[in-house]
């Protein structure tokens, strides 16, 4: 494929925003895997929300 | 959480779907432009990087708008969500078109009107995120970020408007329906669309994230009272 004299301006475009949105996907990937990590430790420890209802332990 | 756990698989295959085939139309049958050369191809990720940076914003005012209004929970977790995901293509869009423009116009960079007003656009959602993360007071973070995202919305028309308003380097707007040909308009559109569904996405993928954390926050929070409850009942 040939791109013309500017190949190198449109590759260096084309890697830039892939990178971003590499690093943009990954850190949302990453993030909701520890969040849902987190949620599925609180339910395992049997941690309710205060509107989950009453608490049966609570005096 | 159910609707868009429900949907997102299926945007997220449709955005990469529709970005890999106008892929293969910029790069295989798109034709060169008749003054840029094969350098228009840096226009189809440009232009949707631009357009997304200014939709992305427009999402976190609007949300900010109905926190601000009508307090509804979910429009914080909305905008919180979409600031680094704008912040992004707005950075996208400033290094592409800035490696656009040093073959196209000899600089990567002129303090124009277009140009200056999209930095500030990146500054300002660069300020959203810390803002909110600067305070630990996770209420009044979301009201001041949601005032300061309504004061920076003026930011958007100045954007748009900047290439009619002023006299700068950057082209006007074309207006994808009139002078650009066919050939160069499908992929551009199909572009812009796959990059749109990705953003949706990505935005719908982050709102589950922060409305995780915030489940397991609410949870450490009744853990803690609940254990205060307990030792102050102990102690009488």
């Amino acid at each position: 494929m040939d791109l013309g004299p500017h190949a190198v301006f449109i590759w260096a475009s084309y890697g830039a925003f892939v990178l971003i949105l590499m690093l943009l996907i990954g850190w949302i990937w990453i993030d909701g895997r520890r969040q849902a990590r987190a949620l599925a430790d609180a339910d395992r420890r049997g941690l309710k929300r205060r509107s989950a209802g009453t608490v049966k332990d609570a005096p | 959480m159910a609707f868009s756990g429900a949907i997102l698989p299926w945007v997220a295959a449709a955005s990469v779907l529709l970005i890999a085939y106008a892929m293969y139309l910029i790069f295989f049958v798109a034709p060169p432009d008749y003054q840029q050369g094969e350098t228009v191809k840096i226009m189809y990720i440009h232009v949707p990087s631009a357009w997304l940076a200014l939709g992305g914003y427009a999402i976190i005012a609007l949300s900010s708008f109905g926190l601000l209004v009508f307090r509804h929970p979910l429009a914080d977790v909305s905008a919180k969500a979409a600031a680094p995901i704008g912040a992004a293509f707005t950075l996208a869009a400033l290094i592409t078109g800035s490696l656009w423009g040093k073959p196209m116009w000899g600089t990567y960079w002129v303090w124009d009107a277009r140009l200056t007003s999209v930095l500030m656009l990146f500054f300002l959602y660069l300020g959203l995120i810390a803002l909110r993360s600067s305070l630990e007071d996770e209420a009044l973070a979301s009201k001041l970020t949601a005032v300061l995202a309504l004061v920076g919305v003026s930011v958007l028309p100045i954007i748009k408007f900047s290439v009619d308003w002023w006299n700068t380097l950057h082209q006007p707007s074309t207006g994808f329906t009139s002078t650009v040909d066919a050939s160069m308009r499908t992929p551009l559109l199909i572009s812009a669309f796959g990059f749109l569904l990705l953003f949706i996405a990505l935005h719908l993928k982050a709102m589950q994230n922060e409305i995780m954390r915030r489940r397991v926050k609410a949870m450490r929070v009744a853990e803690v009272e609940r254990g205060d409850r307990l030792m102050s009942a102990g102690a009488e």
